[in-house]
């Protein structure tokens, strides 16, 4: 049997996430430099009209059933098992989501395949996949390959166009009849994000605060810049949890994705988690006290320094140029 | 109800993190360690859990440099019991077969750990012992209620855009926890200091030998592409000149 790279489709509420794009795009490249097939794993309940999207994968593996209808790790473990089972895949890609967080690694345990996380890209040299994986929150990268044949790779949104993994052409359909799957966690419903104040995606500028705004009373800062020039704050993951602002201000993998045409950010580092959420802004501008930030990575112009002495003094000087 | 809370210790990322000279690991020499983030709010969980509905919570930790004082800082906090595991693996691998082993020896009802941990290169702890105890499992965890009457669990779950589902499980389960319901709880320094005096950590070992099925090729800090450009200057300076280029963007707002 022809050896195979295997991508599993996500998709919630009838739409495939654009991290499967990216996905399939890049496993058809690392498919073609192995000579391997590649194909789509979707697992679902109805799902069969998503099919005619995934037209770069050569197969694409169905398995429908009212138990996958979202997407639980160990239901969807027991449906890769079982696909497995009949196809013994060479290497599996899954999204680094919070949707599919676990399956990987459920499956990398359940079947004894090495698995390799936080991936940013994927490269092929000497007939093995080499993956570069971005670790401690983006400061450090390592050049990491498997052990053995296979392995299991979990792969960071914004690695590859997604574009480039959408195609025009019919992928052959194989069906794949579903075990009894085993129950143990059961999807109740779904919970709609609180509706704020302030719409964070429909704002022209915004001023982040991470970590480095140190505690709550000093986002009063970033509220008198963000007032001056007319935008709203935003935060990352910390200042959410610390419950500092209101999860409808959260930027980044759980929150909300951005595109503002200013995006300040004061005190973030710049994890690839918060990266996820603010890659599309037009204009970004960093302030942190780390010259190795990996904010600094994606911003146009970059201050070192401290947000809490920064800020104000920002502030003020748009507020003169405005005046003056 | 038995509430086990596993931590682990990662390389505190706001020291500067340098390569070793096999170009394949970190310098450990350097390093400072801290528990990881989420494990902090797996702990969080556990004591919001235990106020609500009673049990008992029992902390195991793999061995770290200052991980004595997380443990006793967990114990100041409300735990009941602390467990340090000795053992020199770093890898994630490692460390869940470790826990798994540990775990044999203590009763449970469920597990709550972090959804992951930033060095998370080659596992995901709460995903690997779902397999090897073969119970339940769940991640990106942001709250847990119990139903006394029913005997279950609603856990809600994170998706992405602020987007929640809730999910229905019984014990025993692992849960991959994302943040608790509250910020993890501060404690002052004299509990800490009494805890240090009153109680004892519990040691456990295994004679599970590190391994892995990965191979680090390099490690390497990234190369930067199209950095910003820094703006030097005194602190009034660099914000005036930051002003200026934020206004001939045309991005000044105009009230």
């Amino acid at each position: 049997m022809m050896k195979d790279i295997c991508v599993l489709v996500e998709h919630q509420r009838g739409k495939i996430a654009d991290i499967t794009f990216e996905m399939l795009g890049m496993g058809r490249e690392v498919a073609d430099a192995l000579g391997y097939s590649l194909n789509a794993i979707l697992l679902g309940n109805n799902v069969k009209g998503l099919v005619s999207q995934l037209g770069i994968a050569d197969n694409v593996l169905l398995m429908e059933h009212e138990a996958l209808s979202e997407l639980i790790p160990e239901t969807y473990l027991q449906a890769l098992n079982k696909i497995n089972d009949e196809r013994d895949s060479e290497v599996v890609l899954l999204g680094y989501t919070n949707m599919s967080m676990g399956v990987g690694a459920l499956l990398s345990s359940r079947l004894g395949i090495p698995f390799i996380n936080y991936c940013k890209n994927l490269k092929v040299e000497g007939g093995k996949i080499l993956a570069t994986c971005v670790l401690y929150g983006g400061k450090v990268e390592a050049e990491v390959s498997s052990s053995q044949d296979k392995a299991i790779f979990v792969i960071y949104a914004g690695a590859y166009p997604a574009d480039k993994g959408r195609a025009d052409r019919s992928p052959t359909i194989k069906d794949i009849s579903p075990p009894s799957f085993e129950r143990k966690v059961v999807f109740k419903t779904y919970i709609e994000p609180e509706v704020g104040d302030v719409d964070i995606t429909k704002q022209d500028i915004l001023i982040a605060v991470g970590r480095g705004i140190q505690n709550k009373e000093n986002i009063t800062l970033a509220e008198e810049l963000a007032s001056e020039l007319g935008g709203a704050v935003c935060a990352s993951r910390p200042i959410i949890d610390q419950g500092w602002l209101p999860m409808t201000r959260q930027v980044g993998k759980s929150g909300m994705i951005v595109k503002p045409k200013l995006y300040l950010a004061a005190g973030i580092s710049g994890a690839p988690e918060h990266q996820e959420g603010m890659r599309g802004s037009q204009f970004t501008v960093a302030i942190n006290t780390d010259p190795h930030a990996p904010i600094f990575d994606i911003s146009r112009y970059g201050i070192v320094g401290d947000a809490l002495e920064l800020l104000p003094l920002l502030t003020e000087a748009v507020r003169k140029k405005k005046g003056g | 109800m038995n509430i086990v809370v596993l931590m682990r210790s990662v390389p505190d990322t706001v020291e500067e993190l340098e390569i070793d000279g096999s170009g394949k690991a970190l310098d450990t020499q350097w390093l400072r360690f801290i528990t990881s983030e989420s494990d902090e709010h797996a702990l969080e969980e556990a004591l919001i859990l235990k106020e609500r509905h009673g049990g008992s919570i029992t902390v195991v930790a793999m061995d770290a440099p200052e991980i004595d004082d997380a443990l006793f800082a967990a114990y100041a906090k409300g735990a009941d019991k602390v467990i340090r595991i000795s053992s020199e693996s770093r890898n994630v691998l490692t460390s869940a077969q470790v826990f798994a082993h540990t775990l044999k020896d203590i009763s449970y009802d469920i597990i709550l750990t972090g959804v992951q941990a930033i060095d998370d290169m080659d596992g995901q702890i709460a995903p690997f012992l779902s397999s090897s105890l073969n119970i339940a499992y769940l991640g990106v965890v942001t709250g847990l209620t119990f139903d006394d009457a029913a005997g279950t669990f609603s856990v809600k779950k994170e998706y992405a855009g602020g987007l929640r589902g809730e999910f229905i499980l019984s014990p025993p389960f692992v849960m991959g926890v994302q943040a608790a319901e509250k910020p993890p709880r501060y404690v002052p320094v004299a509990k800490i200091r009494a805890a240090m005096k009153n109680m004892a950590i519990e040691e456990a070992s295994t004679d599970i030998q590190p391994s892995s099925n990965i191979e680090i090729r390099k490690m390497y800090k990234p190369v930067v592409l199209g950095r910003a450009e820094i703006l030097e200057g005194s602190p009034q300076e660099v914000a005036e000149r930051l002003a200026s280029l934020i206004a001939e963007q045309g991005l000044l707002g105009v009230k």
